[in-house]
């Protein structure tokens, strides 16, 4: 349920993304909204993991990726596509989780720590709390918290994509994007982590690709749907899944889809 | 509307809404029946009618546990969310006609045992039964089309039921002032317009879901003035 009327965290305006020659976006203009969850849905090459990968400039690591447009962060009003803008800055700023969890090949601790040591935090007592809050709201402290020094792969599959999320929320990121988090966990796993994003966006922004329309529906306050490159519509979840404005969406929902 | 990507989804989908239309003519067929056991004294007939509610009973139960069935097998959205919530509620709304079905039945039966002698006319009960059966049938070719041009009709016709009901009502206060024998039978009248009444109410609900599976939108309790399509 959406009540007062939200903030936009961040802004695609008019963003066209090539993979050289390729169009793989075409002038996807819409918001994020401030500590809602926003899914994006649609079929397969659809270009909603190529956007999400927009906001924290991941297209950067390969030559031949061309942004055009902008996306706005709030409350800097900045486009973080700007050239002048450092992509790792960005990053700090905006979080990853991944499909499959990709914890380092290091201890719990280290894992969560990661970040904060990039950044120079240098003082162990400092590094002992916040690794002990960014596990606590990834709801995995407990689990966790005798074996903090153990390898990270010793975890389960879920708790192993906790972790991955602790990592990102140790830097204190405003915008956390999933890139479909649940796709390799099991129903219990997938249920802990879509329990965490309700409760993440108490103070994070969330933007989530899912190829599961019903978790988009659990999870999302708004939904985007995507095809071939465009967004097609963008809208308050509830309505979107009831009584969605577009024909397209609507054979997309509904399992229609050709 | 195009075919789902699954098969199955769309035959179990269409067997709900043809056994809905099933289920409509049976409801039909019984307020009918139950109107003609009234003009005919036909004793019999009542009897068939008021053992047939069971028929109509347990179509609602079925369909029920099919509609739970396929939301928990398909997670419907959309237009097929809105088929299948309207068709739990119009289900429920047959099922209640059904019900005044066998009220009309069970009193006619009391009014030709009493003794046909001191009945007061019912040209116009049969009138107002006709005008109900008609909204009836045209509520489930408007779902079955998926019309909403013929709901709207429907939903607007229910007015001149309630007018018609009114006007049996003051007719047979006038028939019981005149001639108080006539009293108990006058009431059983009574019972029967109400129910035919009510026949109205329940067909108009039924139009209005109609409205609600093909536009998303909710006009009941809106009055008729909302209803532009």
């Amino acid at each position: 349920m959406v009540s007062e009327k939200p903030m936009p965290k961040a802004e695609a305006k008019k963003l066209d993304f090539f993979y050289g020659d390729f169009r793989a976006l075409n002038g996807i203009s819409m918001a994020v909204y401030e500590r809602k969850v926003t899914a994006l849905i649609g079929p397969s090459g659809c270009g909603k993991s190529t956007f999400l990968r927009c906001f924290n400039r991941m297209h950067d690591l390969y030559p031949g990726n061309r942004y055009q447009g902008e996306i706005v962060l709030q409350p800097d009003n900045a486009n973080l596509l700007a050239g002048d803008v450092d992509p790792i800055e960005v990053r700090m700023r905006i979080g990853m989780v991944f499909q499959k969890p990709n914890p380092f090949p290091k201890s719990v601790f280290e894992n969560v720590a990661y970040g904060l040591r990039v950044r120079g935090e240098g003082s162990r007592r400092r590094l002992e709390e916040k690794v002990e809050q960014a596990l606590q709201d990834a709801a995995l402290w407990e689990e966790v918290k005798d074996r903090l020094h153990q390898p990270a792969y010793n975890l389960s599959g879920g708790q192993q994509q906790r972790l991955c999320i602790a990592r990102a929320l140790a830097t204190d990121p405003e915008l956390l994007l999933f890139d479909e988090p649940t796709s390799a966990l099991d129903p219990i796993a997938t249920a802990s982590i879509e329990e965490l994003m309700h409760d993440l966006k108490q103070r994070v922004t969330i933007l989530i690709v899912t190829h599961n329309m019903q978790q988009a529906a659990r999870v999302s306050d708004f939904t985007a749907y995507m095809y071939l490159g465009h967004l097609i519509e963008f809208g308050v979840t509830d309505e979107l899944f009831i009584k969605p404005k577009m024909k397209q969406t609507e054979d997309y929902i509904t399992g229609r889809f050709g | 509307m195009h075919d789902h990507a699954s098969k199955q989804y769309d035959l179990d989908l269409g067997s709900i809404r043809s056994r809905v239309l099933a289920m409509g003519g049976l409801v039909e067929s019984q307020i009918r029946r139950a109107i003609d056991a009234l003009a005919s004294g036909d004793l019999q007939l009542s009897d068939e009618v008021i053992a047939a509610d069971h028929k109509v009973n347990a179509m609602e139960v079925a369909l029920d546990g099919d509609c739970s069935q396929l939301i928990v097998r398909r997670q419907p959205a959309a237009n097929d969310l809105r088929m299948i919530f309207a068709i739990t509620k119009t289900v429920t709304d047959l099922e209640r006609i059904g019900d005044e079905a066998q009220k009309i039945a069970r009193m006619a039966k009391n009014i030709h045992q009493r003794g046909a002698a001191q009945a007061p006319p019912l040209v116009e009960v049969r009138h107002a039964a006709e005008a109900a059966i008609s909204m009836l049938r045209r509520t489930l070719d408007a779902f079955a089309r998926l019309d909403c041009n013929t709901a709207a009709e429907v939903i607007r016709d229910d007015a001149g039921i309630d007018t018609e009901f009114r006007s049996i009502l003051r007719q047979l206060i006038t028939y019981m002032m005149e001639d108080p024998r006539t009293i108990s039978t006058a009431l059983d009248v009574v019972w029967i317009a109400k129910a035919i009444e009510r026949i109205g109410d329940h067909a108009k609900n039924m139009a209005e879901y109609v409205i609600y599976i093909v536009k998303g939108t909710d006009v009941r309790h809106t009055g008729t003035a909302k209803l532009e399509v």
